[in-house]
């Protein structure tokens, strides 16, 4: 999802950084288009962008990972808010938030070189899912740095090729965004009763 | 007297070739209604769209097509008038249309032509505009209106057909992802595939359009879904759960606004577009009164605050008033109102008033710090800001603060007074564009809708006709679209008959939509067109003339391109391709021609008493007029020009 840099934003603000953003959307077609070119529109730059359903069948979730410094994310948390599919956008601080990715690897893994290989994926905490002759696919979870580290261990070794996930997160904690975000699908559902 | 009687001329149905009486209502019937439900906005930004006159009420399910579902959901949701072409995927649609004795259907010649008399309706009237086209390049012929509309905030819905939904995605005939093109230039869109969501849809495309910042709405309806089989009930429930536009502003902010407005030195109310769509003139004129502080209004305001009262210190921008510019640039408090700080009114951002705090009120919280940071945002309906600020601002005079504008005055008022608005007449006796204009703006009046296309005729249009009430200015700002002009005047005429409506051109603008003077001769639109015909595209030229080395690189329309860069090489002046006179003639209009100063006056007086046909009045102008002041692209407003090589004295005093 990378895209290339609108001039605005090539001079970035000293302040960038990274930011997550979870947004809660109504689950119907186009609308993850909709979200995707407001950022390439508006010359926003999403590094990193994960979707799917929620624990309720009416209701997507995003996770967008933006890099950008605090005015601009203002900007874009409130273009997105005006998109009608919209529900709610909450920014989780990786502090208070769980945020995993999933990275799954093929590397080359003789007889030779296939303990060793072995060993790296134990130190970390990552599996084997499939095994060939000469290579073995590793899947591991885990945050940016992590797979980052894991990747350039397992690069001696030969990477034959490598897909990542966008990053999906959940704040810590006991509460849920999506119980508030409903709140407004309920009172649709009275007016709808009137 | 300048409102003039629209009367149905009687040759109409005899035009339209048809035996059967006209579908929709007459002109005069159209006048009645407008006239009943008052020619100000008949519904609050802030409340979905209500009908006026309300059909009877379908509570319990009828069984109809989905094509009968579209057009009573138009019927309930009150609208008398829709702006189309028909065609394969739409043709389901119009034929429930022409039986409508409520909605009447207006045969324009282009779709463009469609959206943008849409869009002059809307502004005119306050309620939304209604186009419709068929699939593929009926609905690409709309993209133009569309964006045009998405950048001036217009309530518009554009009803389109697709084709059916099996077909989706096979590059069937005529067939184009309009959901998909018109993604960034609307509000937002629908596509329809069931005929048991066309009513709510519908629905929710009004609400969208009309409610918060306004905008245009599309709504692609697949043709099985409009053949289908399904019930219609109304009212309809929304389902747009993640749309909820804020209206009140926060009181705390209001305080906060009122105490730096009543202290201020010299603070200036920046007046945007926004005033107009929130019906707020009258409270902003109170606002002004109560504080004192000069107003600017931008090109999309013009008319929301009287031009001719004192505290109007006139357009800021490119091509703004040295006292607007100055008033921006020298200020210590900018109180933005519906405004969105565009880049033709801040010139380099940068350098845009420099010295100034910012209040910014607008209904879209986006807009608020997009370009200028705000020191205090305001989100709200800019009626209710007013409405507040009044009482807020009241409470600081009645606890003894307000601030001495005196001083602040004095610097306006010398500003204004060595730099006026003027021009000078061309030396060799021909007409002055700008003179035109003045004239047209003094004879018809401040009653009169002006429509402006995009150019140098725009910004005369723009600064020499006294803007006096709201949605009697139109023009397309934001986008720039040349070709507004004539559709658009045409829209406004059909929702304020009663109204003399003008649309100002140019002779490039007009030459790309005048098909719809054939739209408004056969449906008795009579609309009064000036074109501003000085043979070239004026305002490009300007820019070529004073940053392209006077090099006129295809802008010459009466001469051959190549030979334009020697002023005395190719046909003479006024080969007249095409004589506008003729044009307008073969299009069932009056076609007049002015040549001369001595005659303005006559020909205007001579269009004035023409109703019952639509008149294009081809003044042949100078070519070499500019429009001053400018401030030229991308440089700081501070390095505004008042005239070819002439910077204004911004120190000078009374």
């Amino acid at each position: 999802m990378m895209n290339s840099l609108p001039p605005r934003l090539r001079e970035q603000d000293p302040g960038a950084s990274m930011h997550t953003l979870s947004v809660l959307v109504e689950n119907k077609p186009g609308v993850l288009v909709r979200a995707a070119g407001l950022f390439s529109r508006r010359g926003f730059n999403i590094d990193s962008l994960a979707v799917g359903p929620t624990e309720h069948e009416e209701i997507s979730r995003m996770t967008i990972v933006v890099n950008c410094a605090d005015h601009p994310l203002e900007q874009v948390t409130k273009q997105l808010n005006k998109l009608v599919n919209v529900l709610k956008i909450v920014e989780l601080e990786p502090g208070v938030s769980v945020q995993r990715e999933l990275l799954l690897v093929k590397v080359r893994a003789d007889a030779e070189s296939r303990s060793r290989v072995l060993e790296t994926v134990a130190l970390f905490r990552a599996k084997v899912v499939d095994v060939a002759q000469d290579a073995v696919t590793v899947e591991a979870t885990g945050n940016r740095d992590k797979l980052d580290a894991l990747i350039r261990v397992l690069e001696p070794f030969g990477i034959k090729e490598l897909v990542q996930s966008g990053m999906v997160a959940l704040g810590r904690g006991s509460k849920s965004i999506t119980d508030r975000a409903l709140r407004p699908l309920d009172r649709a559902a009275a007016a709808a009763g009137q | 007297m300048t409102d003039q009687t629209t009367t149905t001329p009687g040759s109409r149905a005899g035009l339209a070739g048809s035996e059967r009486q006209p579908s929709g209502p007459s002109p005069r019937d159209l006048a009645a209604r407008a006239a009943a439900r008052d020619a100000g906005p008949s519904q609050r930004p802030d409340r979905p769209a209500v009908p006026d006159a309300e059909p009877a009420p379908a509570a319990d399910p009828t069984p109809v097509t989905g094509a009968q579902a579209l057009v009573a959901a138009l019927e309930h949701l009150g609208v008398d008038v829709v702006f189309g072409i028909p065609g394969g995927a739409i043709l389901p649609a119009y034929d429930p249309l022409f039986d409508s004795r409520r909605v009447r259907h207006i045969l324009v010649r282009h779709e463009q032509g469609a959206g943008h008399a849409a869009a002059g309706y809307a502004m005119v009237t306050g309620r939304v505009g209604v186009c419709m086209a068929t699939s593929g390049p009926g609905a690409t012929n709309l993209v133009t209106p569309l964006a045009d509309a998405y950048m001036d905030s217009v309530p518009v819905v554009a009803i389109t057909g697709q084709v059916s939904s099996g077909l989706i995605g096979t590059d069937g005939f005529q067939e184009a992802d309009i959901a998909g093109i018109t993604l960034p230039i609307t509000k937002h869109n629908f596509l329809v595939t069931s005929a048991d969501d066309i009513a709510r849809t519908v629905a929710e495309a009004f609400h969208v359009a009309s409610t918060g910042r306004p905008g245009p709405v599309l709504v692609d309806i697949a043709k099985d879904a409009l053949q289908a089989q399904t019930t219609f009930r109304w009212p309809v429930p929304f389902d747009l759960p993640g749309y909820h536009p804020v209206t009140r502003p926060h009181s705390r902010q209001v305080r906060e606004a009122a105490r730096m407005m009543t202290s201020a030195q010299r603070p200036v109310l920046y007046v945007g577009g926004g005033v107009i769509k929130a019906g707020a003139s009258e409270q902003l004129v109170a606002l002004a009164e109560l504080t004192g502080m000069p107003v600017i209004t931008t090109l999309m305001a013009r008319g929301g605050f009287p031009s001719s009262h004192p505290q109007n210190v006139g357009m800021p921008g490119m091509h703004g008033t040295v006292a607007a510019v100055g008033a921006l640039q020298k200020s210590d408090l900018l109180v933005a109102l519906g405004a969105r700080f565009d880049d033709r009114v801040t010139g380099k951002l940068d350098s845009f008033a420099p010295g100034a705090a910012v209040i910014h009120a607008d209904i879209d919280p986006a807009e608020i710090s997009k370009n200028r940071r705000a020191d205090v945002p305001i989100v709200g309906d800019c009626r209710e800001v007013i409405t507040e600020l009044l009482a807020a601002v009241q409470a600081e005079h009645e606890a003894g603060h307000r601030a001495d504008l005196a001083a602040w005055w004095s610097q306006l008022d010398a500003w204004r007074k060595t730099y006026p608005l003027g021009y000078s007449e061309p030396e060799d006796g021909s007409l002055a564009p700008q003179h035109v204009i003045e004239r047209i703006g003094q004879m018809v009046g401040p009653d009169a809708v002006y429509v402006a296309g995009v150019g140098q005729h725009q910004m005369w249009a723009a600064q020499f006709i006294s803007h006096e009430n709201p949605r009697h200015w139109l023009n397309s700002g934001g986008l720039g679209t040349m070709g507004y002009a004539v559709p658009a005047a045409m829209g406004a005429k059909v929702g304020r008959p009663e109204a003399a409506v003008w649309a100002i051109d140019g002779d490039g603008c007009f030459q790309m939509t005048n098909q719809e003077l054939a739209t408004c001769a056969v449906e008795g639109i009579p609309i009064k067109v000036a074109v501003i015909n000085n043979g070239n595209l004026g305002m490009v030229r300007q820019w070529q003339t004073l940053f392209y080395n006077e090099r006129y690189s295809q802008t010459d329309l009466d001469r051959a391109s190549g030979s334009s860069r020697d002023a005395d090489a190719g046909a003479p002046l006024g080969t007249r391709i095409p004589d506008f006179v003729k044009l307008a003639e073969a299009y069932g209009c009056v076609g007049l021609r002015c040549e001369d100063t001595g005659s303005v006056d006559a020909v205007i007086e001579q269009a004035m008493k023409i109703d019952d046909r639509p008149v294009v009045i081809d003044f042949v102008v100078h070519r070499d007029a500019m429009v001053w002041p400018m401030v030229p692209a991308g440089t700081s407003n501070d390095d505004l020009i008042v005239a070819r090589n002439m910077a204004p004295d911004w120190d000078v005093t009374e």
